[in-house]
């Protein structure tokens, strides 16, 4: 099928989809055990929650486990032919376009009182800030996974680097609380996003809208 | 329809008119100015601040702590990543509360078994220290006030046996146990502390009484302390059956044999 064919398609249709079931289960896995994972890292850390919950070698087994596994849906998500989709949207997250640092300087103009550029950046199936927030989660779910190892098996490490795996992997987790609490928020202000979350589709509207090079192709060079 | 995404082409790359013919693998940055893999960079980036922060994060949690410690401002270390307090554990379903009728017993091979109120504790010779104490998970507080007795103290007050070369520590939370030498007793200067942080031991803390044994990570200090006991060798403790070295010496290993 070609692009021009596609497009014609597409015209044709009202909705359009935008994250397949594979995208959708991995989101969904996802925020489930960040959830478990958050949930027994309070009852771990906070003193009233400890003396809520208690029953420390059980809620770490959880936490350790639950940890451990949080590669495994976007791994087994993004292999064999069920994982076309995902892979190439991981492959649109990772690239950055001229239009989308357009985009970023449009938001520190903005937010400094500059006079804004004209034209809207024409961005492509995912802005900026949803770029930065996946790479985010990669990046720091591993110094995750990596922290929480090293303080797990602890044995051969000096001291002075368990006092900075605990205080990396403390930190990171406010920071990720925060995160999650703001990706939160983006998708309850844009219910048309959080639908695709749910069901897999947008309207052309919402595409022409927010990622016009995802809607004309442009954007999967 | 199928759940198959249909925008953009999916044409393979090769059959798409407008590509490069020539395009060398590694190089698309370059010749490509409108696409930068920044999404990459994010993750190399945050993997290499969590590395440096690993090997020096340390130092920067103590710089806070101390800033924290000048500005007095407890409260909100308290509830900060790395202000330098305490973070309390318990293995059972809460902090317990001791019995009405507490008694610290001191038995196994003695000639004369304890059996004190705190109050009778507290009327034995005293030890105090203003020592750290040190997580095994990292996190420490510094320059904690503890008063109690000496383990060695309580067990030649007890008359113990020739044959007796551990001490195995009971908690009255009905899980926890420890275990330490005489030797490292002897060694450490171990102490049944009914004081922490300039008061009693509170509850939370594993008061009434709790065990404080310095240059050893803090799961050696068994809280909520209920039972001494002299047995011939030591067994492993509650956490040491989960995992934890046995001789639990922050530094590595024993004072005597460091080079």
């Amino acid at each position: 099928m070609s692009a021009t064919q596609v497009s014609a398609e597409h015209s044709r249709q009202r909705v359009i989809l935008r994250f397949d079931r594979v995208e959708r289960t991995v989101h969904w896995v996802n925020a489930l055990l960040f959830l478990v994972l958050i949930l027994t890292g309070a009852a771990l850390y906070f003193t009233p929650l400890i003396a809520l919950v208690g029953r420390r070698m059980l809620i770490e087994q959880i936490h350790l486990y639950v940890g451990l596994s949080l590669p495994l849906p976007l791994l087994l998500g993004a292999t064999a032919g069920w994982g076309r989709t995902l892979r190439r949207d991981v492959g649109r997250i990772n690239r950055w376009s001229e239009e989308d640092m357009r985009w970023l300087r449009g938001l520190v103009d903005a937010a400094s009182g500059r006079p804004q550029a004209a034209a809207r950046p024409r961005l492509g199936k995912f802005n900026p800030g949803q770029k930065l927030n996946a790479a985010f989660v990669a990046g720091g779910g591993l110094v995750m996974l990596g922290t929480g190892a090293l303080l797990r098996w602890y044995v051969p490490f000096p001291l002075s680097w368990r006092a900075g795996a605990t205080f990396v992997h403390n930190w990171l987790a406010a920071a990720f609380v925060v995160l999650i609490l703001g990706h939160i928020a983006f998708a309850l202000a844009d219910r048309e996003a959080l639908r695709a979350m749910l069901r897999g589709r947008v309207s052309r509207a919402w595409a022409a809208a927010h990622a016009p090079a995802w809607l004309d192709g442009s954007d999967d060079r | 329809m199928t759940e198959r995404e249909t925008i953009p082409s999916e044409a393979p790359a090769s059959g798409v008119p407008d590509v490069p013919p020539t395009r060398l693998p590694g190089d698309e940055a370059a010749r490509e100015p409108w696409s930068r893999p920044i999404g990459r960079r994010t993750v190399l980036s945050l993997l290499g601040l969590g590395a440096l922060g690993t090997l020096f994060g340390s130092h920067v949690q103590a710089g806070i702590s101390s800033v924290l410690d000048s500005l007095h401002a407890g409260s909100v270390a308290s509830v900060l990543p790395g202000g330098g307090q305490f973070t309390i554990y318990t293995i059972t379903d809460g902090y317990p509360a001791a019995p009405k009728d507490y008694r610290l017993r001191v038995d196994g091979l003695v000639r004369n078994p304890l059996s004190l109120t705190v109050a009778e504790l507290q009327s034995l010779p005293a030890t105090r220290l203003t020592r750290d104490f040190q997580c095994v998970t990292g996190w420490e507080v510094s320059n904690v006030h503890w008063a109690g007795v000496r383990l060695v103290d309580l067990a030649e007050q007890a008359g113990a046996d020739l044959s007796a070369g551990a001490f195995h520590l009971t908690s009255f939370d009905g899980a926890y146990t420890e275990s330490l030498t005489l030797e490292q007793a002897r060694e450490t200067g171990a102490i049944a502390a009914y004081s922490m942080l300039g008061a009693p031991v509170t509850r939370e803390h594993g008061g009434p009484v709790r065990l404080y044994v310095p240059e050893m990570f803090g799961y050696k200090s068994i809280k909520w302390l209920s039972r001494i006991e002299l047995v011939r060798h030591a067994e492993p403790g509650y956490w040491e059956r989960n995992g934890y070295p046995v001789d639990a010496w922050i530094s590595g290993q024993a004072p005597g044999q460091a080079a």
